[in-house]
C-alpha cells in the first residue's frame, strides 16, 4: 500500500472511510440532541482534508500510485486512482461537501426529523467521492448505485410532505434505468474477456459499431443523472424535494460527477472519437439549455427554478464537450483542449454559484417557511446579507462580466467561433444553431434571475411570513459567503482557473490552452491575442473605478439630499402588495413567446359580463411535452403489458408445466441453430 | 505609451460630452420634421443639471440596491462605450474586452434596470421590467449572432481588428454582412428603445418599457441613468459606424492631424445617424408589445442566416 501523503488514493479513500464511519455513528446519534453540529462538523473537517489532498493532486500533478483491494470481483479487485481528470472532480465534489457541511452546521437545527438525514448526509459524500476515485466498471457502478440510493434517502427525507413521495419514486426509476444503461455500457466495454478494470479497457478499446452503442448507452446513463433534455424529468422533482444543502448537492454538484461519468468514459475509455458523436452531444446540449431555462422560467416554486436552471447549465456543459469531440475527431487539439476547458470551467462555476442558490433558497425557507414565490417578497430589508450573496450568484449564473458564469460562457463562444475549419457539413450546419440556442438560453437565464431575485426579494411582502422574515445563522452565511468570494475571484482571474485545468486538458486531448498566468495584466487569451481576449480583472476595475469615480463626482457636486415618500408609481399607487408584479405576470411575455410552441401554453380568460360582480380569471395550461410524449406512453405501454402478463399467475399446474417445456424446447433449438 | 493613454482618456471623455447631444439632436431633427420648433439643441445637458441640482426622492419601500443600481448602469455602459473605437482605432485598452464582453456589460446594465424596476414594488415598475427582459430575451441572442458574422469574417471578435478589416481591400461585397446590417440595426433600435418597439417621449401610457422602470427614479439618481441611456445610443451608433463604415478613422501610430480628421469623420457620422433615426421615427408608428417578438424575431433570423451562411461558404 502506499504510503499516506495527501496526495494518494490511499489517502483519499481514508477520507471517504471516515465518511462512512460518520455515517454509520449517526444511525444511533441522529436522535441525539446536538447531533446534527458534531456530524455537520466532522463532515466539514473530512472534506476539508480531501479537498486540501485533491488541490495538491490536481496541481502538483497527479499520483503514480494506485490502490488495489480485495473486494468486489474476484478476479478484478476493486481497483482506486488518481489522475488529473479526477483529481478535478474530486476538488469540485469537496468543495461542495465543505460548503454544504458548513451550510448544514446551522440550517440541520431546524430539521424536524435528523435521523433521516444525518446517517444519509456522509455517505452520500462517500459515494460521489468513490465514484471519482473508482478505477473499475464494478467499483464505480457499485459506487455510482450507493450515492443514487443515498441521495434517494435525502430526497425521501421529508417523504410525507406534498409530492416528495412522487419525486423519490420517479428518482429511484430513473435511477436504476441510468445504472442499467451503464452497466450495459461497461459491459460492451469490457468484452468477452471480462476485463473489468479500466487499463484493461483502455488497452483492448471497442470497436467502431459497440463504440457507437456505448456512446449512446452512456448519454442515457449519464446523462439521466447529469439531467440532460428529455431524461431530466427526475431532476426538478427530486432536487427540491431534498433539504436545501442536500438540493445544492444533487444539483451543484451530483449532476457534474455524473458529467465526469461521461468524460471517463468517452474520453478516456472508449479510444478515439468519430466526429458524428459530437452531433447527439451538441443536440442534447443545446436543447437541454434552452428547455431547461424556460421551464425555469414558468415555475413559482423557489427549488424548482434553480432546479429547472440546473438543466440549462448542464446543457451548456455539454455543448462543451461535444465541441471537444468535433474537433478532437478532426484532430484540432487545440480547439478541443479550448473547449473542453471552457466545459471544466464551467463544471466548477456552476458548482459554486448553484449552491449558493440552493443555501439562499434554504435560508428563505427557514426565513419564511415559504418555496412559492407569490407569497414572498422585500427580503433585502430583512434579510440583507444573504440578499446580497443570492444577487451575486443570481449575476453570475446570468453571465454578467466580470463575474464567473461570464468566463466560462465565454470561453464556450469562442471555441463555437473556431468551428468553420471543421470539414462535415452535419457540423457546419448544427454548431451556429447551437450558437444561437446558447445565446438564446443565456438571454434567458438572465430573465430568470431578475424574476427571481425581484420577486422574493425586492418589492413589497407579499404574505404575513414574509413580512416577520429574520436573517440567517452565522454558519450559512459564511457558507455562502466563501462560494460567492470564489465566484468573483475566479470571475476576475479566470487565467488561474484555466491554468490550473489545463493538466486534465492535457491528458485528455494532447493539447493546452496557452499559459495564461503569465499573459500581461492577467487576461485570458483563447489562441492568440489578435484573435480574442478577455480581462476580468480590468473590467472589474474600469467598472469599479467609474462606478465610484460618478458618485463620489456626484456627490460631492450636486445636491446630496434624499426625501422618502410614498411611490409614485405613475400617480396610481395602491398600498396593496398583491398589485405589484408576480412571478407569473413577470414570465408571461415571454411565455407567450415562446410558449405556444414549447409548451404548448393556451390562455383562457373568463371575463364576467358587465354588472356580473365576480372577479375576471385567466387560467394558463403548460403542458410538458417530454412527459406526455416521451414517459406517458411508456408508462402506458409497461402498466398495459403487466396488465396482461397478469393472467400468467394464475394458470394451473399444468399450462405451467407445458410453458417450462416449450420454454425448454425453444432454448435448445436456439443453440442448436446457434453457430 | 502616454501618447495612447491620452487617447482612450479622450474617446471616454468625448463619448460622455456628446451623448447627451446626439440626444438633443435627434429630438430637434424629428421637432423639424414635424414642423416645430423643438427644444435647443444643448436642452438634454440643462435637463441633467437641473435633475442633479434637485434633491433625490425615494419611495418608501426602496433598499440600498435601489440608490446603488444608477451608478453600476452608468459604469457598465460607459465601460462598454469606452471600449468601442470611435475616432481612432487600436485603443490602449481595446483587448481587455472584445465585442463578446461589450454586449454582456450592456447586459449587466439590463439586468440591474430591471432589478430596479421591481424594487420599490410597484405595478408599473413590473410591467418595464417584465417587458423589458422579454425583449432581451430576443435582442441579445440576435446581437451575439452579429457578433458571430462579424467575428467569422474578421478572424477575430476583438473590434479594433474587426475594424481594421473591414478597411482593408479583403472584405468585398458580402451578403453576410448586409444581413449583420439589417439585423444590427434593428437590434440597436429595440435596445435603445426607440419607436417602433418603445416611445423615448412617453410617460404615462400602457405600453412603454423602458420609460416605466424609472418611474421612481429621481434627482441625481434619474440623471445618471439618462446619461447612460444616451451613452447607450451613442454607443451602438459608434457600434454600427466602426464596423460598417471605419473610413476616416485615425489608425495607430497617426499623428495629430489623423486624429482631428478621426474625430470630425466621427462627428459627421454621428449626425448622418442621428437624422437617419428620426426620419425612420417619424415615418413609423409604435407596435404592439407582443408584436416586437416578431421583429426581433426576425433580427434573430438574419443573424443566424449570416452566420449559417458563413460557416457554410468557407468549405465552399
Amino acid at each position: 500500500m502506499a504510503p499516506m501523503i495527501p496526495a494518494s488514493p490511499a489517502f483519499a479513500l481514508s477520507c471517504v472511510g471516515a465518511l462512512l464511519a460518520i455515517a454509520v455513528l449517526a444511525i444511533p446519534g441522529g436522535r441525539l440532541r446536538d447531533a446534527a453540529p458534531v456530524v455537520y462538523g466532522a463532515c466539514l473537517a473530512t472534506s476539508l482534508v480531501a479537498l486540501g489532498g485533491a488541490l495538491i493532486c490536481l496541481l502538483a500533478g497527479p499520483p503514480a500510485s494506485n490502490v488495489v483491494l480485495p473486494l468486489g470481483l474476484p478476479w478484478v479487485g476493486a481497483h482506486f486512482r488518481i489522475d488529473a481528470l479526477a483529481a478535478f472532480f474530486l476538488a469540485v465534489v469537496n468543495l461542495g461537501a465543505v460548503a454544504a457541511s458548513l451550510y448544514g452546521i446551522g440550517y440541520g437545527r431546524h430539521e424536524s426529523e435528523p435521523q433521516r438525514v444525518l446517517p444519509f448526509f456522509p455517505a452520500f459524500l462517500a459515494g460521489m467521492n468513490l465514484v471519482v476515485l473508482a478505477d473499475d466498471a464494478f467499483s464505480f457502478l457499485l459506487a455510482w448505485e450507493f450515492m443514487s440510493l443515498a441521495s434517494w434517502a435525502l430526497v425521501m427525507a421529508h417523504h410525507r410532505e406534498g409530492d416528495n413521495a412522487r419525486a423519490g419514486y420517479v428518482y429511484i426509476v430513473m435511477a436504476s434505468f441510468g445504472t442499467l444503461a451503464l452497466l450495459l455500457a461497461f459491459g460492451l466495454l469490457a468484452g468477452p474477456e471480462g476485463g473489468y478494470a479500466f487499463a484493461a479497457i483502455r488497452a483492448h478499446g471497442a470497436s467502431a459499431p459497440s463504440a457507437a452503442l456505448v456512446l449512446g448507452l452512456v448519454l442515457l446513463g449519464a446523462g439521466s443523472k447529469a439531467g440532460l433534455a428529455p431524461l431530466h424529468v427526475w431532476l426538478p422533482l427530486a432536487h427540491p424535494a431534498a433539504p436545501s444543502h442536500v438540493s445544492a448537492l444533487m444539483s451543484g454538484v451530483m449532476t457534474k460527477v455524473a458529467v465526469y461519468g461521461f468524460i471517463r468514459i468517452v474520453f478516456d475509455l472508449l479510444g478515439p472519437q468519430a466526429w458524428w458523436w459530437g452531433l447527439p452531444v451538441l443536440a442534447a446540449g443545446g436543447g437541454s439549455a434552452v428547455l431547461g431555462v424556460l421551464y425555469a422560467l414558468m415555475q413559482n416554486d423557489l427549488k424548482r427554478v434553480l432546479a429547472y436552471s440546473t438543466i440549462e447549465n448542464i446543457g451548456l456543459i455539454f455543448v462543451g464537450l461535444g465541441l471537444t469531440i468535433a474537433f478532437e475527431a478532426n484532430g484540432f487539439h487545440a480547439a478541443a483542449a479550448l473547449a473542453l476547458t471552457a466545459a471544466l470551467f464551467h463544471v466548477f462555476n456552476h458548482a459554486l454559484f448553484k449552491s449558493i442558490l440552493f443555501f439562499g433558497a434554504g435560508a428563505v425557507l427557514t426565513a419564511t417557511g415559504e418555496r412559492q414565490m407569490d407569497r414572498l417578497g422585500g427580503l433585502i430589508h430583512k434579510m440583507p446579507l444573504t440578499s446580497f450573496l443570492v444577487l451575486i450568484a443570481c449575476a453570475a449564473i446570468s453571465a454578467l462580466p466580470p463575474l464567473n458564469g461570464f468566463a466560462s460562457e465565454w470561453l464556450v463562444f469562442q471555441a463555437i467561433l473556431l468551428s468553420p475549419q471543421l470539414p462535415q457539413w452535419g457540423l457546419k450546419l448544427l454548431i451556429p444553431a447551437v450558437g444561437a440556442l446558447l445565446a438564446l438560453s443565456a438571454a434567458l437565464a438572465a430573465a430568470c434571475f431578475v424574476r427571481v431575485f425581484g420577486i422574493v426579494f425586492l418589492g413589497r411582502p407579499r404574505s404575513q411570513q414574509a413580512r416577520d422574515a429574520h436573517e440567517v445563522d452565522r454558519w450559512s452565511i459564511s457558507a455562502m459567503a466563501m462560494l460567492a468570494a470564489l465566484c468573483v475571484i475566479a470571475g476576475v482571474l479566470p487565467g488561474f482557473m484555466i491554468d490550473s485545468i489545463a493538466s486534465v486538458v492535457d491528458a485528455l486531448t494532447g493539447a493546452r490552452m496557452p499559459a495564461q498566468a503569465s499573459l500581461q495584466w492577467l487576461s485570458i487569451v483563447p489562441v492568440a491575442e489578435s484573435r480574442s481576449s478577455y480581462n476580468g480583472l480590468l473590467v472589474f476595475a474600469f467598472i469599479a473605478a467609474s462606478a465610484s469615480l460618478a458618485a463620489y463626482a456626484i456627490h460631492r457636486l450636486a445636491s446630496q439630499a434624499v426625501r422618502r415618500a410614498p411611490a409614485w408609481d405613475c400617480g396610481f399607487p395602491d398600498p396593496s402588495p398583491s398589485t405589484q408584479y408576480s412571478a407569473e405576470s413577470f414570465s408571461q411575455p415571454i411565455q407567450r413567446v415562446f410558449g405556444s410552441y414549447v409548451f404548448k401554453a393556451s390562455e383562457r380568460i373568463d371575463m364576467p359580463a358587465p354588472g356580473d360582480m365576480r372577479p375576471a380569471r385567466i387560467k394558463v395550461e403548460l403542458r410538458d411535452l417530454a412527459w406526455e410524449l416521451i414517459y406517458a406512453p411508456i408508462a402506458q405501454a409497461v402498466s398495459f403489458t403487466a396488465e396482461r402478463l397478469n393472467r400468467l399467475q394464475f394458470l394451473t399446474i399444468r399450462v405451467y408445466l407445458s410453458l417450462v417445456f416449450f420454454a425448454l424446447v425453444t432454448l435448445l433449438l436456439a443453440l442448436a441453430v446457434w453457430p | 505609451m502616454i501618447f495612447d493613454l491620452a487617447i482612450q482618456n479622450a474617446q471616454m471623455l468625448l463619448v460622455l460630452a456628446l451623448a447627451p447631444l446626439l440626444t438633443g439632436f435627434i429630438r430637434k431633427v424629428k421637432a423639424r420634421l414635424l414642423r416645430r420648433q423643438g427644444p435647443p439643441l444643448l436642452q438634454p445637458y440643462r435637463d441633467l443639471l437641473r435633475l442633479l441640482r434637485k434633491e433625490a426622492v425615494l419611495a418608501e419601500n426602496a433598499s440600498w440596491l435601489f440608490r446603488v443600481i444608477p451608478y453600476l448602469i452608468f459604469a457598465a455602459t460607459w465601460v462598454a462605450a469606452s471600449l468601442v473605437p470611435t475616432f481612432a482605432a487600436g485603443l490602449m485598452f481595446n483587448w481587455s474586452a472584445d465585442l463578446i464582453a461589450v454586449i454582456a456589460l450592456l447586459g449587466s446594465a439590463r439586468f440591474f434596470l430591471a432589478l430596479a424596476g421591481m424594487d420599490a414594488g410597484t405595478s408599473f415598475g413590473g410591467i418595464g421590467s417584465s417587458r423589458e427582459m422579454m425583449i432581451a430575451t430576443l435582442a441579445e441572442p440576435a446581437t451575439i449572432m452579429i457578433v458571430f458574422t462579424l467575428a467569422l469574417l474578421a478572424g477575430s471578435t476583438q473590434l479594433s481588428v474587426v475594424a481594421g478589416f473591414m478597411l482593408s481591400p479583403a472584405v468585398g461585397l458580402r451578403v453576410s454582412l448586409g444581413l449583420a446590417l439589417v439585423a444590427l440595426v434593428m437590434v440597436a433600435i429595440a435596445e435603445n428603445a426607440r419607436i417602433p418597439i418603445d416611445n423615448p417621449a412617453t410617460h404615462l401610457e400602457l405600453t412603454m418599457v423602458h420609460e416605466a422602470m424609472l418611474l421612481e427614479y429621481s434627482g441625481r439618481h434619474l440623471a445618471v441613468i439618462e446619461l447612460a441611456a444616451s451613452l447607450k445610443l451613442l454607443l451602438y451608433m459608434s457600434l454600427i459606424a466602426c464596423v460598417f463604415i471605419p473610413w476616416g478613422q485615425a489608425q495607430p501610430g497617426g499623428g495629430a492631424s489623423a486624429q482631428m480628421i478621426g474625430v470630425a469623420a466621427y462627428i459627421a457620422k454621428l449626425a448622418a445617424g442621428g437624422v437617419l433615426l428620426a426620419l425612420f421615427e417619424t415615418a413609423v408608428a409604435k407596435m404592439r408589445v407582443f408584436r416586437v417578438s416578431d421583429f426581433l424575431g426576425a433580427a434573430l433570423m438574419l443573424g443566424l442566416l449570416g452566420t449559417l451562411l458563413l460557416f457554410v461558404s468557407r468549405s465552399l
